[in-house]
């Protein structure tokens, strides 16, 4: 007897009715939140609905001139004179209050971003909160991490985060920065604000001195007024290679310090010799978690020709067991792609992998009709003369290459202009620790992936970027000696 | 052709534990829920494995397979009773116009430490008495000092035995230490000719985990995709919560399908989670928690 037991799991959705948004945000700047002066706002939306979640203010370059102005005098008046272990005293606080907010955050984190409820509760959330703690306890120890070197702050920090992991991206940015005495100018990306937001409501309810902490909004000319302030000391950015450059000449010749943090094409090796079935679920972890809008995603699949057959078999049944759809659902594995301008990147792909002639396999599941949905997909049979492979696709789109050897797979892995993170499957110890020395690149998991924790370094080579975030290395860049 | 036991497919720790985490988040309500809750009833082989058993303990546990909690319509039999096989023939008397089936184990269980012709003779028993599916234990002791052969034609005689009986292979994975032992157990379970592949005796601490079984899964899964034969499975003690047991329901969904959603492929070797189901299932029909009292506990 065989059953057709059918268990579509019923509609688990998070509440959403605690949450308040006011109808529009303005800047925050010196501790209160001011209108723009451009008296411009622009919107933001929930992608898996595409419906108006709130208006936005965009700054200007006046407006840019007073948050640095703020957190200038903030720093001169206030942040720098202040005993390191009360500056701690406030990161510690931001962290504990993050964590009391932990729910609301989650939830406005899904729907402004269209990432499932899953992965900003249990992973975006509590990790931004431990990357306060983890700092705070830094802040009154640097002539400890840095013995007889001085360790001094820099000044005004601009800091310009992604769209990918806002929330999460802003505490990587602002900890750091805090607890080595500077302060802060952070932009959040214009399709993904209000969580940044949140987090000024919070800094505001933590009683931090006014101006140590300043949160505007608004697109690529703000960001550009940032970092060509004069009274910038400190430039991080995470985002596109293509901006990462246009930064890097926009302080050419300055005395600004810069923090890089850029796109990733990441080799994700699978040997004969791998434990299979985990391999196969770190394969998905790696490349659909958040929809694959990671910059360390390993989106390169590589496979020992001699388990190609089961890997792929295997990866492909797998998949057809991913929920797509609301990100607000418990259940959701894969939730909304998080604009319609990235949905549009990412079918462009598809477009030129199929003209590529390579193999194309999407789950049969349907998507949502409303909102911005792309099914998990793979490109089998890719080589790496193909366009797919080359270039950083930010989507849940999977290329996958067979190799022979260990020498083949290494050429490979490292035959690309960027260089951010890698992953290595195999149960043999040895070959783990032959790769990770071979491997170009600044993060490698080893039968894991995409795992993440505030005492450990992140940061990539080449175009992937420079500089550190994370762990004691990532004070270093908010710090001269 | 058998593969060679020595080298099982490598099993990460680390990465079963993630996975069954991941299981464990899923959130199940309504129809769903209940569903789930019915199914996991009916998989449950009521087990009765002591010392002091008597035809009267033994007798009530029978009506209480059959009468899980009448108040509520429309609820299932447990799959199973599960006893030793001295005890099948007055299981037999009980459950003879019933559907639920008598389990019996067997082969000097719980230790398996006895003769082969022994462990034919108690196999013997069990199955002349009418037992429907017998439970056996493998050799651990020959399994651990790496004689493979051993435990696997031990399998297949005991298999043989059986005749028309399902065969369940207990593979006592509390002893066994590490996951890529039970992978390798499983295997040798499943090529010498196990109908079921069953995690544990209840005798031994840790008796069925989560990991543990996903383990034991993932070996059906493979052997599945290379033969098109499917395996059965059953984790056997420690789980006794209706919610857990959901969330086994859940890891047994996503990684087998839905072909393996009925007793005929999935048990729960358990004795109090049939209570804790039918605790649950009152209160999805009447919306509140009810007294214990109300439920029968033979």
């Amino acid at each position: 007897m065989e059953s057709n037991f059918n268990w579509d799991y019923a509609p688990a959705p998070e509440a959403k009715d605690h949450i308040k948004l006011k109808s529009q945000y303005d800047l925050f700047i010196n501790g209160k939140f001011v209108k723009p002066n451009s008296k411009k706002y622009f919107e933001t939306h929930n992608p898996s609905t595409e419906e108006k979640l709130a208006e936005v203010a965009q700054a200007n370059a006046k407006d840019v001139d007073l948050a640095v102005s703020a957190a200038k005098n903030a720093y001169d008046k206030t942040w720098k004179k202040m005993p390191a272990k009360e500056r701690a005293k406030y990161i510690f606080r931001i962290a504990r209050v993050m964590q009391e907010r932990a729910r609301e955050l989650a939830v406005i984190e899904t729907m402004d971003g269209g990432k499932p409820i899953r992965e900003s509760r249990d992973f975006d959330v509590p990790t931004a909160a431990n990357h306060f703690f983890y700092y705070a306890g830094w802040a009154d120890k640097l002539d400890y991490a840095f013995p007889n070197r001085n360790p001094q702050s820099l000044g005004v920090a601009a800091q310009i985060i992604p769209w990918n992991f806002p929330l999460l991206m802003a505490a990587w940015k602002i900890a750091p920065a805090l607890a080595t005495g500077n302060t802060v100018v952070l932009k959040p990306a214009e399709s993904t604000p209000l969580t940044a937001l949140k987090l000024a409501e919070i800094i505001q309810e933590c009683d931090l001195p006014p101006g140590v902490v300043n949160i505007i909004t608004g697109f690529g000319d703000t960001g550009a007024a940032m970092v060509n302030h004069p009274n910038v000391s400190k430039v991080a950015f995470t985002g596109s290679t293509d901006v990462g450059k246009i930064i890097q000449k926009a302080i050419a010749g300055t005395n600004k310090k810069a923090t890089l943090e850029l796109g990733g094409k990441a080799a994700n090796i699978v040997f004969d010799d791998a434990p299979i079935n985990q391999a196969v679920e770190g394969i998905v972890n790696g490349i659909f978690f958040n929809q694959g809008h990671v910059c360390c995603a390993g989106s390169r699949l590589f496979v020992q020709e001699n388990v190609a057959d089961e890997v792929i078999q295997k990866l492909k049944a797998r998949m057809q067991t991913l929920i797509v759809g609301d990100p607000l659902d418990k259940n959701t594995d894969i939730g909304a792609i998080n604009s319609k301008e990235q949905l549009d990147k990412i079918t462009k792909y598809l477009e030129i992998g199929a003209k590529e002639g390579l193999e194309l396999f999407q789950t049969s599941n349907a998507i949502p009709k409303k909102g911005f949905f792309c099914k998990p997909t793979l490109f089998i049979g890719a080589a790496q003369s193909n366009r797919v492979v080359q270039e950083e696709i930010f989507g849940p789109v999977l290329t996958i290459q067979t190799f022979r050897t260990i020498e083949e797979v290494i050429e490979k892995a490292n035959n690309i202009p960027y260089g951010l993170s890698a992953g290595v499957w195999t149960d043999k110890g040895s070959k783990i620790f032959n790769l990770t020395t071979k491997l170009r690149a600044g993060v490698i998991w080893a039968n894991t992936y995409n795992k993440f924790d505030p005492t450990s370094p992140f940061g990539g080579y080449k175009e992937s970027g420079f500089g550190r975030e994370g762990g004691l290395h990532g004070l270093m860049p908010y710090l001269k000696f | 052709m058998n593969p060679d036991f020595k080298h099982t497919p490598a099993i990460d720790q680390v990465g079963i534990e993630e996975r069954v985490a991941r299981f464990n988040t899923r959130s199940l309500k309504k129809e769903t829920k209940l569903s789930g809750l019915l199914l996991a009833l009916n998989m449950i082989d009521l087990t009765t494995l002591e010392g002091k058993d008597t035809e009267g303990k033994v007798k009530q546990m029978c009506n209480k397979a059959m009468h899980v909690a009448d108040d509520i319509p429309g609820l299932p039999t447990v799959a199973a009773v599960c006893v030793y096989p001295n005890h099948v023939k007055t299981a037999k008397q009980v459950l003879k116009n019933s559907q639920v089936k008598i389990a019996s184990v067997a082969t000097a269980f719980p230790s398996g430490n006895s003769t082969l012709q022994i462990k034919l003779d108690d196999t013997k028993l069990a199955v002349d008495s009418g037992a429907d599916e017998v439970d056996m234990v493998i050799s651990r002791g020959e399994f651990l000092t790496g004689n493979y052969n051993f435990v696997f034609d031990e399998i297949a005689a005991i298999k043989n035995a059986c005749g028309k009986a399902r065969l369940k292979v207990i593979l006592e994975t509390g002893e066994l230490s590490t996951l890529d032992n039970v992978r390798k157990a499983s295997e040798i379970a499943i090529y010498a000719g196990a109908d079921f592949i069953k995690t544990s005796t209840g005798k031994i601490q840790p008796a069925a985990t989560m990991p543990v079984t996903l383990v034991m899964l993932e070996a059906i899964k493979d052997y599945h995709l290379k033969t098109n034969i499917m395996i059965g499975m059953k984790p056997a003690g420690g789980i006794s919560t209706a919610k857990n047991a959901l969330q086994y329901l859940v890891m047994v969904y996503e990684t087998l399908g839905p072909k393996w959603m009925t007793n005929e492929w999935f048990r729960f070797g358990a004795s109090s989670l049939a209570n804790d189901i039918v605790l649950q299932l009152g209160k999805e029909q009447k919306g509140v928690y009810y007294s214990k009292d109300y439920i029968s506990i033979d």
